[in-house]
């Protein structure tokens, strides 16, 4: 990690729109996002919590608005992007582990061919990567013949492998049989507690609650609320979010 | 075991007996399988039959290259590649539907009629020309299938990693790709395995173009058969390889991942 001054604002969403055909799926998002921070975005199927991550590296191009990493605006269509991308790591719901390549090189792709590091140089972080999440016992072995969560382990170690300033972790846990969830959240709370930036959208609300700094409520393509997790557990205040979170809690 | 070779044998000695028992069986025998002129037309026959691997060789380099440029052309995306997609289109299906012979004669007088060079081009490297070209629509074509096979979300890890579109089909597509298509990629290995065959047409001396020859110095169909023999001796290698790879495919398919 690179020396930050705390309140560094790492990510700002300015205004975003994005629609699919005729259906607005974001409809107006702003979100600050400082250094050190992780935040989770909560909300129904469909209320654009996944869209919302991927304008944010670009997978999906904003209609409308900007999105600033620290100082440059990445959605500016003039922006090379790859170099910026190397720059924020995503994790997805279904790992999407690379099939053909072991669990080391999947770690190293990255480092080697976007940044352009050698390739000890790549094996050896990759190795140490790997060794700190406990799987470096896996590294040769190809993603096929790990544990769901030893995969969905792996891809954290994709993502994180080139020092990202921001990690996007899309509902994670979703594809998960639910014995093996607690392990991937176990390295969450690692990262958070390395000083790791970090966006999720998840539905684990107890984990969220947990780990989360700031709790972001999506509704409709709108932040509907947001606050601590204990304001908008405890206190939501839209009947929206109160709506939502007794699904949980009742 | 001992049931299937009892079988294999009682069917062998039928089959043997029925086709020894045909009225003109003697005479055929005569003209097809003479020892004597089967020894003597193995050095000009196996000597043209070094033109049909060397046409072979350069050719499947030639669609190897070719096919993947055509279907990563089709592959790009937006409207402003739209004429090269039609273009590469057009080329498929025109090259599909073309039979290989008629390819064969377009290229091999209609490139020479250009006067391209002063030099004449030996008919080996037209019959390569003709080859790559009916050829590559085949495969690329396959190659589009396994690009295609391959599951969006891995483009999508690549690009989130940063990887460029080029960076993605090289290392994260492809590879993928190719592994699924394998078993097409030989079978059509195997088919041009034996087209190289008609590039005799143009008179390039080959192993069909020598066995001929040597049919009508024996007056005897021999050299044919010695040079059929040597097809099926250099197509055994590939398509015993071609089953193994897809049973195992099959196999591994099979179990599935394992947790």
């Amino acid at each position: 990690m690179t020396a930050q001054q705390p309140g560094d604002t790492i990510l700002r969403l300015d205004n975003i729109h994005k629609s699919f055909g005729d259906r607005e799926v974001l409809r107006g998002i702003s979100l600050d996002v400082h250094a050190h921070e992780v935040v989770a975005l909560i909300g129904a199927s469909g209320s654009g919590k996944s869209t919302l991550l991927r304008t944010i590296n670009q997978l999906e191009r904003v209609d409308d608005g900007q999105v600033w990493l620290r100082d440059l605006d990445i959605s500016d269509p003039r922006t090379k992007i790859d170099v910026i991308r190397a720059r924020i790591g995503v994790v997805f719901q279904q790992f999407n582990l690379f099939p053909h390549l072991s669990v080391l090189d999947n770690v190293t792709l990255a480092s080697r061919h976007v940044l352009g590091v050698s390739k000890d140089a790549a094996r050896s972080r990759g190795l140490e990567l790997l060794d700190r999440i406990g799987l470096a016992d896996h590294a040769g072995s190809y993603p096929e013949r790990l544990s769901g969560g030893q995969q969905q382990r792996a891809a954290i170690a994709r993502a994180i492998a080139t020092n990202p300033e921001l990690l996007l972790l899309d509902e994670i846990t979703s594809a998960l049989d639910p014995e093996l969830v607690g392990e991937v959240l176990d390295l969450v709370r690692q990262l958070k507690a390395d000083g790791t930036t970090i966006v999720m959208a998840t539905h684990e609300m107890a984990f969220a609650r947990d780990v989360a700094d700031r709790i972001v409520f999506l509704d409709d393509g709108v932040i509907a609320e947001q606050g601590t997790p204990t304001q908008l557990f405890t206190a939501p205040q839209t009947e929206r979010a109160r709506t939502f979170l007794a699904r949980f809690t009742g | 075991m001992i049931i299937s070779a009892v079988s294999t044998i009682v069917f062998a000695v039928l089959i043997w007996a029925l086709v020894v028992n045909t009225p003109g069986w003697s005479r055929v025998q005569q003209s097809f399988f003479d020892p004597e002129t089967f020894v003597s037309a193995i050095p000009r026959v196996a000597a043209g039959f070094l033109v049909n691997l060397r046409v072979l060789l350069f050719a499947a380099v030639g669609v190897l290259a070719l096919s993947l440029v055509l279907a990563m052309l089709r592959t790009l995306r937006g409207p402003i590649f739209f004429p090269i997609r039609a273009l590469v289109a057009g080329y498929t299906d025109l090259f599909r539907g073309l039979p290989l012979i008629i390819v064969l004669y377009l290229v091999g007088f209609g490139i020479p009629g250009l006067r391209l060079t002063t030099e004449r081009i030996p008919f080996e490297t037209l019959g390569t020309i003709a080859l790559v070209l009916t050829y590559s629509a085949y495969v690329s074509e396959v190659w589009r299938a396994g690009i295609e096979a391959v599951h969006p979300s891995q483009t999508l890890a690549a690009r989130s990693l940063g990887l460029s579109h080029g960076k993605t089909l090289r290392l994260v597509v492809l590879p993928q790709a190719f592994r699924k298509v394998t078993p097409a990629l030989m079978n059509d290995f195997i088919a041009m395995q034996k087209d190289v065959g008609l590039i005799s047409v143009l008179g390039a001396v080959d192993a069909v173009r020598a066995a001929q020859i040597e049919t009508s110095k024996f007056a005897n169909f021999t050299p044919y058969v010695v040079a059929g023999l040597l097809f099926v001796l250099l197509a055994l290698p590939t398509i015993r390889l071609a089953d193994w790879y897809s049973a195992r495919l099959r196999a591994r398919e099979q179990v599935g991942p394992l947790l």
